[in-house]
Protein backbone atom coordinates (compact mmCIF):
# COMPACT_ATOMS: atom_id res chain seq x y z
CA UNK A 1 0.00 0.00 0.00
CA UNK A 2 1.95 3.32 -0.98
CA UNK A 3 0.32 6.84 -0.39
CA UNK A 4 1.81 8.47 -3.33
CA UNK A 5 3.23 6.36 -6.11
CA UNK A 6 3.92 8.81 -8.10
CA UNK A 7 6.83 10.23 -5.16
CA UNK A 8 7.83 7.72 -3.70
CA UNK A 9 8.49 5.37 -6.61
CA UNK A 10 10.30 7.72 -8.81
CA UNK A 11 13.45 6.74 -10.90
CA UNK A 12 16.51 7.58 -9.87
CA UNK A 13 17.18 10.19 -12.51
CA UNK A 14 13.64 11.57 -12.20
CA UNK A 15 14.30 11.89 -8.62
CA UNK A 16 17.48 13.69 -9.32
CA UNK A 17 15.68 16.14 -11.67
CA UNK A 18 13.33 17.03 -9.36
CA UNK A 19 15.54 17.40 -6.24
CA UNK A 20 17.58 19.33 -8.36
CA UNK A 21 14.77 21.69 -9.27
CA UNK A 22 13.82 21.75 -6.28
CA UNK A 23 17.05 22.74 -4.54
CA UNK A 24 17.57 25.58 -6.54
CA UNK A 25 14.38 26.76 -5.67
CA UNK A 26 14.70 26.54 -1.82
CA UNK A 27 18.15 28.21 -1.91
CA UNK A 28 17.72 31.02 -4.02
CA UNK A 29 14.14 31.43 -1.46
CA UNK A 30 16.80 31.73 1.27
CA UNK A 31 19.61 33.67 0.03
CA UNK A 32 17.06 36.36 -1.18
CA UNK A 33 14.77 36.58 1.78
CA UNK A 34 17.16 35.41 4.74
CA UNK A 35 19.52 37.48 6.26
CA UNK A 36 21.47 34.27 7.66
CA UNK A 37 21.79 32.16 4.38
CA UNK A 38 22.61 35.83 2.16
CA UNK A 39 25.23 36.58 5.03
CA UNK A 40 26.67 32.52 5.07
CA UNK A 41 26.84 33.18 1.32
CA UNK A 42 28.40 36.24 0.60
CA UNK A 43 31.10 35.45 3.50
CA UNK A 44 32.16 32.31 1.29
CA UNK A 45 30.89 34.18 -2.09
CA UNK A 46 28.62 31.46 -2.73
CA UNK A 47 26.02 32.44 -5.11
CA UNK A 48 22.41 30.55 -5.67
CA UNK A 49 23.41 30.25 -9.27
CA UNK A 50 26.54 28.31 -8.36
CA UNK A 51 24.23 25.20 -7.28
CA UNK A 52 24.23 23.60 -10.65
CA UNK A 53 24.18 20.09 -9.66
CA UNK A 54 23.41 18.18 -6.55
CA UNK A 55 27.09 17.58 -5.32
CA UNK A 56 27.10 21.35 -5.60
CA UNK A 57 25.33 21.19 -2.40
CA UNK A 58 27.94 20.26 -0.61
CA UNK A 59 29.54 23.91 -0.98
CA UNK A 60 26.31 25.07 1.14
CA UNK A 61 28.05 26.04 4.76
CA UNK A 62 25.90 23.50 7.96
CA UNK A 63 23.21 24.86 9.86
CA UNK A 64 23.42 24.28 13.09
CA UNK A 65 21.14 24.14 16.15
CA UNK A 66 23.02 27.03 17.77
CA UNK A 67 22.28 29.27 14.44
CA UNK A 68 18.78 28.69 14.91
CA UNK A 69 18.90 29.58 18.57
CA UNK A 70 20.68 32.99 17.77
CA UNK A 71 17.91 33.72 15.36
CA UNK A 72 14.99 32.95 18.04
CA UNK A 73 12.41 33.33 17.93
CA UNK A 74 11.13 34.23 14.29
CA UNK A 75 14.85 35.01 12.44
CA UNK A 76 14.98 32.79 9.63
CA UNK A 77 11.44 33.26 7.76
CA UNK A 78 11.10 33.56 4.26
CA UNK A 79 8.27 34.62 3.79
CA UNK A 80 6.37 37.92 5.68
CA UNK A 81 4.96 36.94 9.03
CA UNK A 82 1.06 36.94 7.64
CA UNK A 83 1.87 34.03 5.49
CA UNK A 84 2.70 32.01 8.80
CA UNK A 85 -0.28 29.58 10.49
CA UNK A 86 1.45 27.86 12.69
CA UNK A 87 4.42 27.54 15.12
CA UNK A 88 6.55 24.64 16.76
CA UNK A 89 8.98 24.44 19.24
CA UNK A 90 11.68 22.11 20.68
CA UNK A 91 11.56 21.48 24.24
CA UNK A 92 14.61 23.30 25.07
CA UNK A 93 15.78 21.30 27.59
CA UNK A 94 19.75 21.69 25.76
CA UNK A 95 19.06 25.42 26.16
CA UNK A 96 17.10 28.24 23.76
CA UNK A 97 13.70 26.11 22.07
CA UNK A 98 14.39 26.44 18.65
CA UNK A 99 10.94 27.29 16.69
CA UNK A 100 10.01 25.92 13.53
CA UNK A 101 6.93 27.87 11.95
CA UNK A 102 5.13 26.57 9.03
CA UNK A 103 3.21 28.60 6.21
CA UNK A 104 -0.32 26.61 4.91
CA UNK A 105 2.19 24.85 2.23
CA UNK A 106 4.23 23.34 5.13
CA UNK A 107 1.41 21.93 7.05
CA UNK A 108 0.21 20.34 3.70
CA UNK A 109 3.49 18.77 3.02
CA UNK A 110 3.61 17.28 6.63
CA UNK A 111 0.46 16.20 6.76
CA UNK A 112 1.56 14.21 3.29
CA UNK A 113 4.61 12.85 4.59
CA UNK A 114 2.78 11.79 7.83
CA UNK A 115 0.12 10.28 5.65
CA UNK A 116 2.87 8.54 3.39
CA UNK A 117 3.89 6.68 7.05
CA UNK A 118 0.67 5.97 7.76
CA UNK A 119 -0.23 3.88 4.54
CA UNK A 120 3.18 2.42 4.99
CA UNK A 121 2.11 1.43 8.87
CA UNK A 122 -1.23 -0.03 7.05
CA UNK A 123 -3.83 2.60 7.90
CA UNK A 124 -7.02 3.29 5.88
CA UNK A 125 -9.63 6.49 5.75
CA UNK A 126 -11.56 3.82 7.99
CA UNK A 127 -8.75 3.31 10.73
CA UNK A 128 -8.44 5.18 14.67
CA UNK A 129 -5.26 6.51 15.08
CA UNK A 130 -4.95 6.84 18.85
CA UNK A 131 -2.35 9.64 18.51
CA UNK A 132 -0.73 9.76 22.50
CA UNK A 133 2.00 11.79 21.34
CA UNK A 134 1.93 14.51 23.60
CA UNK A 135 0.02 18.25 21.80
CA UNK A 136 1.55 21.54 22.01
CA UNK A 137 4.64 23.10 21.15
CA UNK A 138 5.90 19.15 20.58
CA UNK A 139 5.85 18.65 16.69
CA UNK A 140 4.89 15.16 17.89
CA UNK A 141 0.69 15.61 18.25
CA UNK A 142 0.13 17.91 16.06
CA UNK A 143 2.68 16.28 12.87
CA UNK A 144 0.12 13.37 13.15
CA UNK A 145 -2.96 14.77 13.38
CA UNK A 146 -2.11 16.72 10.38
CA UNK A 147 -1.27 13.39 8.80
CA UNK A 148 -4.34 11.81 9.93
CA UNK A 149 -6.34 14.38 8.92
CA UNK A 150 -4.65 14.32 5.33
CA UNK A 151 -5.36 10.48 5.21
CA UNK A 152 -9.34 10.95 6.00
CA UNK A 153 -9.09 8.73 9.08
CA UNK A 154 -9.89 9.22 12.60
CA UNK A 155 -7.60 10.75 14.03
CA UNK A 156 -8.42 10.96 18.28
CA UNK A 157 -5.69 13.52 19.83
CA UNK A 158 -5.52 12.15 22.97
CA UNK A 159 -2.46 13.55 23.58
CA UNK A 160 0.66 11.79 25.97
CA UNK A 161 -0.48 10.22 29.42
CA UNK A 162 -3.41 9.88 31.38
CA UNK A 163 -2.44 5.64 30.74
CA UNK A 164 -5.73 4.63 32.04
CA UNK A 165 -8.03 6.63 29.70
CA UNK A 166 -5.77 5.30 26.92
CA UNK A 167 -6.25 2.14 27.90
CA UNK A 168 -10.23 2.74 28.46
CA UNK A 169 -9.64 4.01 24.47
CA UNK A 170 -7.90 1.02 23.01
CA UNK A 171 -10.82 -0.86 24.29
CA UNK A 172 -13.78 1.70 23.68
CA UNK A 173 -12.99 2.66 19.93
CA UNK A 174 -10.87 -0.07 18.99
CA UNK A 175 -8.64 1.94 18.07
CA UNK A 176 -6.22 0.27 15.45
CA UNK A 177 -2.78 2.42 15.09
CA UNK A 178 -1.57 3.90 18.15
CA UNK A 179 0.92 6.68 17.99
CA UNK A 180 3.35 7.87 20.87
CA UNK A 181 7.00 7.36 21.74
CA UNK A 182 8.53 3.92 22.31
CA UNK A 183 9.38 4.07 25.98
CA UNK A 184 5.23 5.21 25.93
CA UNK A 185 3.80 2.28 24.26
CA UNK A 186 6.25 0.50 26.64
CA UNK A 187 4.78 1.98 30.13
CA UNK A 188 1.19 1.34 28.02
CA UNK A 189 2.08 -2.11 27.14
CA UNK A 190 3.25 -2.87 30.95
CA UNK A 191 -0.27 -1.36 32.13
CA UNK A 192 -2.52 -3.37 30.25
CA UNK A 193 -0.78 -6.47 31.54
CA UNK A 194 -0.58 -5.47 34.72
CA UNK A 195 -4.49 -3.98 34.73
CA UNK A 196 -5.07 -7.47 33.08
CA UNK A 197 -6.71 -6.66 30.04
CA UNK A 198 -6.22 -9.52 27.32
CA UNK A 199 -5.16 -8.33 23.95
CA UNK A 200 -8.21 -9.63 22.12
CA UNK A 201 -9.88 -7.00 24.19
CA UNK A 202 -7.70 -4.06 22.11
CA UNK A 203 -7.93 -3.97 18.53
CA UNK A 204 -4.83 -2.37 17.90
CA UNK A 205 -2.91 -3.37 14.60
CA UNK A 206 -0.09 -0.88 14.83
CA UNK A 207 2.20 1.67 16.42
CA UNK A 208 3.93 4.31 15.00
CA UNK A 209 6.62 5.39 17.53
CA UNK A 210 9.89 7.63 17.65
CA UNK A 211 10.76 10.99 18.95
CA UNK A 212 13.14 8.92 21.22
CA UNK A 213 15.52 6.28 20.47
CA UNK A 214 14.84 2.50 20.75
CA UNK A 215 16.50 -0.61 20.06
CA UNK A 216 15.32 -4.01 18.45
CA UNK A 217 14.98 -5.25 21.78
CA UNK A 218 12.58 -2.92 22.83
CA UNK A 219 10.62 -3.09 19.81
CA UNK A 220 9.99 -6.78 20.49
CA UNK A 221 8.73 -6.21 23.82
CA UNK A 222 6.06 -3.61 22.66
CA UNK A 223 4.99 -5.65 20.07
CA UNK A 224 4.37 -8.49 22.08
CA UNK A 225 2.93 -6.81 24.87
CA UNK A 226 0.43 -4.89 22.46
CA UNK A 227 0.31 -7.28 19.93
CA UNK A 228 1.12 -4.60 17.09
CA UNK A 229 3.74 -4.34 14.11
CA UNK A 230 5.71 -1.16 15.32
CA UNK A 231 7.23 1.28 12.67
CA UNK A 232 10.15 3.08 13.59
CA UNK A 233 9.11 7.17 12.63
CA UNK A 234 11.94 10.17 12.49
CA UNK A 235 12.11 13.84 12.61
CA UNK A 236 13.04 16.54 14.21
CA UNK A 237 11.61 20.24 15.07
CA UNK A 238 14.54 22.23 13.12
CA UNK A 239 13.37 20.24 9.86
CA UNK A 240 10.09 20.13 9.85
CA UNK A 241 8.65 17.24 12.92
CA UNK A 242 7.78 13.44 12.73
CA UNK A 243 7.46 12.39 8.76
CA UNK A 244 10.87 13.36 7.33
CA UNK A 245 11.53 9.49 7.37
CA UNK A 246 9.51 6.16 8.66
CA UNK A 247 9.49 2.76 8.12
CA UNK A 248 7.50 0.36 5.79
CA UNK A 249 6.54 -2.97 6.59
CA UNK A 250 9.27 -4.51 5.57
CA UNK A 251 10.71 -3.27 9.20
CA UNK A 252 14.03 -2.77 7.07
CA UNK A 253 15.24 1.44 7.25
CA UNK A 254 12.90 4.42 7.23
CA UNK A 255 12.26 5.92 3.74
CA UNK A 256 13.31 9.29 3.57
CA UNK A 257 10.79 11.60 2.15
CA UNK A 258 13.43 12.69 -0.14
CA UNK A 259 11.06 14.39 -3.05
CA UNK A 260 10.47 17.09 0.58
CA UNK A 261 13.80 16.52 2.06
CA UNK A 262 17.45 16.23 0.41
CA UNK A 263 19.55 14.03 3.02
CA UNK A 264 23.61 13.58 3.40
CA UNK A 265 25.68 11.53 5.72
CA UNK A 266 29.00 13.61 6.66
CA UNK A 267 31.57 12.53 8.83
CA UNK A 268 30.93 14.30 12.06
CA UNK A 269 34.78 15.37 13.14
CA UNK A 270 35.61 16.96 9.75
CA UNK A 271 31.92 17.50 7.70
CA UNK A 272 32.86 15.67 4.49
CA UNK A 273 30.42 13.79 2.81
CA UNK A 274 30.01 10.15 3.29
CA UNK A 275 29.37 7.54 0.56
CA UNK A 276 25.86 5.61 1.14
CA UNK A 277 26.44 2.76 3.77
CA UNK A 278 29.37 4.44 5.30
CA UNK A 279 27.62 5.25 9.42
CA UNK A 280 27.68 9.13 9.97
CA UNK A 281 25.87 12.00 10.44
CA UNK A 282 22.45 12.89 9.17
CA UNK A 283 22.55 16.35 7.18
CA UNK A 284 19.23 17.40 6.38
CA UNK A 285 18.16 19.93 3.28
CA UNK A 286 14.63 21.16 3.12
CA UNK A 287 13.78 21.14 -0.46
CA UNK A 288 9.82 22.09 -0.57
CA UNK A 289 9.43 24.72 2.81
CA UNK A 290 8.76 28.14 2.31
CA UNK A 291 7.89 29.59 5.49
CA UNK A 292 11.62 28.49 7.04
CA UNK A 293 13.37 26.33 4.42
CA UNK A 294 16.37 24.93 6.22
CA UNK A 295 19.97 23.96 4.20
CA UNK A 296 22.33 21.52 5.54
CA UNK A 297 20.94 21.13 9.05
CA UNK A 298 23.57 18.97 11.39
CA UNK A 299 21.01 16.99 13.00
CA UNK A 300 23.72 15.34 15.16
CA UNK A 301 22.04 11.94 14.69
CA UNK A 302 24.37 8.81 13.28
CA UNK A 303 23.07 6.91 10.69
CA UNK A 304 23.84 5.75 6.97
CA UNK A 305 21.86 5.89 4.12
CA UNK A 306 19.99 2.64 1.81
CA UNK A 307 20.32 3.55 -1.81
CA UNK A 308 18.85 0.92 -2.89
CA UNK A 309 14.94 0.14 -4.33
CA UNK A 310 13.15 -0.92 -0.93
CA UNK A 311 11.54 -4.58 -1.14
CA UNK A 312 7.96 -2.55 -0.71
CA UNK A 313 8.17 -1.06 -4.43
CA UNK A 314 9.52 2.44 -3.01
CA UNK A 315 12.58 3.88 -4.04
CA UNK A 316 12.82 6.77 -1.84
CA UNK A 317 16.30 6.38 0.02
CA UNK A 318 16.52 4.91 3.23
CA UNK A 319 18.09 5.43 6.42
CA UNK A 320 19.20 2.83 9.68
CA UNK A 321 17.96 2.52 12.87
CA UNK A 322 19.57 5.65 14.45
CA UNK A 323 22.68 4.53 16.24
CA UNK A 324 23.26 7.54 18.60
CA UNK A 325 23.55 11.18 18.84
CA UNK A 326 26.91 12.36 17.98
CA UNK A 327 26.52 15.07 20.73
CA UNK A 328 24.85 11.91 22.75
CA UNK A 329 27.80 10.16 22.58
CA UNK A 330 28.92 9.81 26.36
CA UNK A 331 32.74 9.82 26.36
CA UNK A 332 33.59 7.49 29.39
CA UNK A 333 37.15 6.63 30.61
CA UNK A 334 37.89 7.18 26.66
CA UNK A 335 35.95 4.83 25.18
CA UNK A 336 32.67 5.41 23.04
CA UNK A 337 29.19 4.89 24.97
CA UNK A 338 25.80 5.60 23.92
CA UNK A 339 23.05 5.08 26.09
CA UNK A 340 21.55 2.68 23.56
CA UNK A 341 24.93 0.00 23.76
CA UNK A 342 23.38 -0.04 27.98
CA UNK A 343 20.30 -0.56 27.07
CA UNK A 344 20.84 -3.92 24.75
CA UNK A 345 23.27 -4.92 27.26
CA UNK A 346 20.24 -4.93 29.91
CA UNK A 347 18.10 -6.63 27.27
CA UNK A 348 20.08 -9.37 27.03
CA UNK A 349 19.55 -10.02 30.89
CA UNK A 350 16.61 -11.82 31.15
CA UNK A 351 14.60 -10.56 33.91
CA UNK A 352 16.25 -7.41 33.80
CA UNK A 353 14.01 -3.88 32.82
CA UNK A 354 14.54 -1.77 29.89
CA UNK A 355 14.71 1.12 32.37
CA UNK A 356 18.34 2.29 33.17
CA UNK A 357 19.75 5.59 34.00
CA UNK A 358 23.53 6.34 33.42
CA UNK A 359 25.04 8.14 36.50
CA UNK A 360 28.43 9.44 35.20
CA UNK A 361 30.99 11.37 38.07
CA UNK A 362 34.51 12.12 38.40
CA UNK A 363 35.26 12.03 41.72
CA UNK A 364 38.94 12.65 41.60
CA UNK A 365 40.74 12.05 38.20
CA UNK A 366 39.10 9.20 36.87
CA UNK A 367 35.45 8.67 35.13
CA UNK A 368 33.16 6.65 37.35
CA UNK A 369 29.75 5.44 36.19
CA UNK A 370 27.06 3.60 38.00
CA UNK A 371 24.05 2.53 35.99
CA UNK A 372 20.84 2.77 37.93
CA UNK A 373 18.66 -0.33 36.72
CA UNK A 374 15.01 -1.12 38.28
CA UNK A 375 14.60 -4.45 39.69
CA UNK A 376 11.99 -6.73 39.34
CA UNK A 377 10.14 -9.44 40.58
CA UNK A 378 12.37 -11.84 38.44
CA UNK A 379 15.18 -10.73 39.58
CA UNK A 380 14.25 -9.87 43.43
CA UNK A 381 15.71 -12.77 45.41
CA UNK A 382 15.70 -13.00 48.94
CA UNK A 383 19.79 -13.53 49.59
CA UNK A 384 21.94 -11.08 49.15
CA UNK A 385 24.28 -13.52 46.97
CA UNK A 386 21.82 -13.94 44.80
CA UNK A 387 21.58 -10.56 44.19
CA UNK A 388 25.15 -9.71 43.88
CA UNK A 389 25.09 -12.91 41.08
CA UNK A 390 22.26 -10.42 39.36
CA UNK A 391 24.29 -7.34 39.69
CA UNK A 392 27.24 -9.08 38.55
CA UNK A 393 25.51 -10.46 35.62
CA UNK A 394 24.51 -7.06 34.22
CA UNK A 395 27.65 -5.55 34.89
CA UNK A 396 29.19 -8.39 32.46
CA UNK A 397 26.67 -7.81 30.15
CA UNK A 398 27.61 -4.33 30.00
CA UNK A 399 30.91 -4.79 29.66
CA UNK A 400 30.61 -7.08 26.57
CA UNK A 401 28.61 -4.42 24.97
CA UNK A 402 30.98 -1.62 25.69
CA UNK A 403 33.57 -2.60 27.26
CA UNK A 404 33.32 -0.80 30.18
CA UNK A 405 33.58 -1.86 33.98
CA UNK A 406 30.51 0.12 35.39
CA UNK A 407 29.18 -0.51 38.91
CA UNK A 408 25.22 -1.47 39.00
CA UNK A 409 22.61 -0.19 41.37
CA UNK A 410 19.52 -2.15 41.22
CA UNK A 411 16.64 0.54 42.20
CA UNK A 412 12.84 -0.03 42.61
CA UNK A 413 10.78 -0.18 40.00
CA UNK A 414 9.33 2.41 38.54
CA UNK A 415 11.37 5.18 40.81
CA UNK A 416 13.43 6.18 37.65
CA UNK A 417 12.42 8.90 35.30
CA UNK A 418 9.88 8.20 32.22
CA UNK A 419 7.95 7.23 29.99
CA UNK A 420 5.56 10.26 28.77
CA UNK A 421 7.55 12.59 27.47
CA UNK A 422 11.20 11.77 27.05
CA UNK A 423 13.05 9.59 29.35
CA UNK A 424 15.78 10.75 31.04
CA UNK A 425 19.03 8.25 30.71
CA UNK A 426 21.96 10.01 31.34
CA UNK A 427 23.31 12.46 34.10
CA UNK A 428 26.58 13.37 33.44
CA UNK A 429 28.25 15.15 36.86
CA UNK A 430 31.63 15.54 35.42
CA UNK A 431 33.10 19.39 35.33
CA UNK A 432 35.45 18.97 32.29
CA UNK B 1 8.56 -24.27 57.96
CA UNK B 2 6.74 -21.39 57.06
CA UNK B 3 6.79 -18.54 54.29
CA UNK B 4 8.66 -15.43 54.70
CA UNK B 5 8.19 -12.49 52.61
CA UNK B 6 11.13 -10.64 51.29
CA UNK B 7 11.03 -6.88 50.05
CA UNK B 8 13.44 -5.29 47.61
CA UNK B 9 14.27 -1.71 49.60
CA UNK B 10 16.31 0.74 47.80
CA UNK B 11 18.81 2.61 50.26
CA UNK B 12 16.93 5.81 50.64
CA UNK B 13 15.46 7.87 53.05
CA UNK B 14 12.15 6.32 54.59
CA UNK B 15 11.68 3.21 52.61
CA UNK B 16 11.43 0.76 55.18
CA UNK B 17 8.42 3.22 57.12
CA UNK B 18 7.25 3.15 53.56
CA UNK B 19 6.66 -0.42 53.67
CA UNK B 20 5.38 -0.36 57.00
CA UNK B 21 3.07 1.89 56.46
CA UNK B 22 1.51 -0.35 54.01
CA UNK B 23 1.14 -2.96 56.27
CA UNK B 24 0.04 -1.16 59.00
CA UNK B 25 -2.79 -0.07 56.54
CA UNK B 26 -3.16 -3.65 55.71
CA UNK B 27 -4.00 -4.51 58.95
CA UNK B 28 -1.37 -7.00 58.91
CA UNK B 29 0.91 -8.07 61.81
CA UNK B 30 4.52 -8.21 61.66
CA UNK B 31 5.45 -11.69 63.60
CA UNK B 32 9.93 -11.34 63.13
CA UNK B 33 11.38 -8.65 61.26
CA UNK B 34 15.33 -9.07 59.71
CA UNK B 35 17.18 -6.62 57.20
CA UNK B 36 19.93 -7.84 55.24
CA UNK B 37 21.40 -5.15 54.12
CA UNK B 38 24.41 -3.83 51.52
CA UNK B 39 26.10 -0.21 51.00
CA UNK B 40 23.25 -0.09 48.10
CA UNK B 41 19.91 -1.86 49.01
CA UNK B 42 18.76 -3.57 51.86
CA UNK B 43 15.88 -7.33 52.16
CA UNK B 44 13.46 -6.81 54.16
CA UNK B 45 12.49 -10.02 55.80
CA UNK B 46 9.23 -10.60 57.49
CA UNK B 47 7.44 -13.34 58.87
CA UNK B 48 3.67 -11.67 59.25
CA UNK B 49 0.05 -12.81 60.15
CA UNK B 50 -0.93 -12.96 56.43
CA UNK B 51 1.39 -13.68 53.61
CA UNK B 52 -1.39 -13.05 50.80
CA UNK B 53 -2.80 -9.94 52.36
CA UNK B 54 1.04 -8.51 52.89
CA UNK B 55 2.14 -9.23 49.35
CA UNK B 56 -0.95 -8.00 47.72
CA UNK B 57 -0.54 -4.52 49.51
CA UNK B 58 2.95 -3.96 49.05
CA UNK B 59 3.02 -4.95 45.72
CA UNK B 60 0.36 -2.77 44.84
CA UNK B 61 2.58 0.17 46.79
CA UNK B 62 4.99 -0.35 43.75
CA UNK B 63 7.50 -2.35 46.36
CA UNK B 64 9.07 -5.90 44.90
CA UNK B 65 8.14 -8.89 46.96
CA UNK B 66 9.25 -12.33 47.14
CA UNK B 67 8.01 -15.38 49.48
CA UNK B 68 10.23 -17.76 50.25
CA UNK B 69 10.35 -20.98 52.84
CA UNK B 70 12.08 -20.61 55.89
CA UNK B 71 12.75 -23.39 59.14
CA UNK B 72 11.62 -22.44 62.04
CA UNK B 73 12.85 -23.87 65.47
CA UNK B 74 12.30 -23.05 68.74
CA UNK B 75 15.59 -23.18 70.92
CA UNK B 76 16.14 -23.06 74.84
CA UNK B 77 16.77 -19.75 76.25
CA UNK B 78 19.72 -20.69 78.09
CA UNK B 79 23.56 -20.67 77.26
CA UNK B 80 24.23 -22.93 74.01
CA UNK B 81 21.01 -23.06 72.60
CA UNK B 82 21.37 -21.86 69.71
CA UNK B 83 24.56 -23.12 69.28
CA UNK B 84 22.92 -26.47 70.43
CA UNK B 85 20.44 -26.27 67.31
CA UNK B 86 23.33 -25.12 64.77
CA UNK B 87 25.53 -28.13 65.52
CA UNK B 88 22.44 -30.39 64.32
CA UNK B 89 23.41 -27.97 61.10
CA UNK B 90 26.80 -28.61 60.90
CA UNK B 91 27.31 -31.90 61.48
CA UNK B 92 25.14 -32.91 58.39
CA UNK B 93 27.26 -30.25 56.42
CA UNK B 94 24.17 -27.90 55.36
CA UNK B 95 25.12 -24.59 54.73
CA UNK B 96 23.18 -21.46 56.39
CA UNK B 97 22.42 -18.72 54.73
CA UNK B 98 21.06 -16.28 56.77
CA UNK B 99 19.69 -16.65 60.27
CA UNK B 100 16.93 -14.18 62.72
CA UNK B 101 15.43 -14.64 66.03
CA UNK B 102 13.08 -13.68 67.55
CA UNK B 103 11.34 -13.75 70.98
CA UNK B 104 8.51 -16.27 71.98
CA UNK B 105 5.42 -16.02 73.97
CA UNK B 106 6.86 -19.04 75.84
CA UNK B 107 9.32 -17.45 78.54
CA UNK B 108 12.07 -20.27 77.80
CA UNK B 109 12.16 -20.43 74.54
CA UNK B 110 13.62 -18.59 71.51
CA UNK B 111 12.78 -18.37 68.22
CA UNK B 112 15.23 -18.16 65.17
CA UNK B 113 14.29 -18.51 61.16
CA UNK B 114 16.64 -19.93 59.20
CA UNK B 115 17.29 -19.89 55.34
CA UNK B 116 19.53 -23.14 54.45
CA UNK B 117 20.62 -24.24 51.53
CA UNK B 118 18.48 -27.65 51.82
CA UNK B 119 15.60 -26.93 53.21
CA UNK B 120 13.94 -30.79 53.36
CA UNK B 121 17.58 -31.67 54.56
CA UNK B 122 17.21 -29.34 57.37
CA UNK B 123 13.99 -30.47 58.55
CA UNK B 124 14.76 -34.13 58.16
CA UNK B 125 17.98 -33.92 60.51
CA UNK B 126 16.20 -31.58 63.01
CA UNK B 127 13.59 -33.99 63.34
CA UNK B 128 16.01 -36.43 64.09
CA UNK B 129 16.99 -34.83 66.77
CA UNK B 130 14.53 -33.85 68.24
CA UNK B 131 14.37 -30.07 67.56
CA UNK B 132 11.28 -28.21 67.90
CA UNK B 133 10.33 -27.08 64.94
CA UNK B 134 7.47 -24.26 64.23
CA UNK B 135 4.50 -24.91 61.47
CA UNK B 136 2.26 -22.04 60.48
CA UNK B 137 -0.55 -23.22 62.79
CA UNK B 138 2.72 -22.54 65.22
CA UNK B 139 3.57 -19.08 64.71
CA UNK B 140 0.04 -17.96 64.54
CA UNK B 141 0.02 -18.36 68.14
CA UNK B 142 3.25 -16.30 69.08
Amino acid sequence: MIWDEKSECMTKKEKEKIQLERLQKTVKLAYENIEFYKKRFDEIGLKPEDIKTLKDIEKIPFTTKSDLREAYPLGLLAVPREDIVEIHASSGTTGKPTVTAYTQNDLDIWGECIARGLKMAGAKKDYIIQNAYGYGLFTGGFGIHHGGNKMGAITVPISAGNTQRQLDTMIDFQSDVLTCTPSYAMYLGESREKAGISLEEINLKAGIHGAEMWTSEMRKRIESSLGIKTFNIYGLTEVMGPGVAQECSEQNGMHIQDDHFYPEIINPENGETLEPGQNGELVLTSLTKTGMPILRFRTKDLTSLIADKCKCGRTTVRMTRITGRSDDMLKIKGVMVFPSQIEKALLKVSGASPNYLIHVTRPDILDEVEVKVEASKELFSDEIKEMEKVEKQIQASIRSETGLRVDVTLCEPESLPRSEGKAVRVIDERKL
Amino acid sequence: MATQISVFIENKEGRIKKAMDTLANAGVNIRALSVGDTTKYGILRLIVSDNETATKSLENDGFIVKESEVVVVAVPDKPNGLNSTLSILDDADINLEYIYAFVSSQPNEAIVAMKVEDTEKAIKVFEENNAKILKKEDLEKI
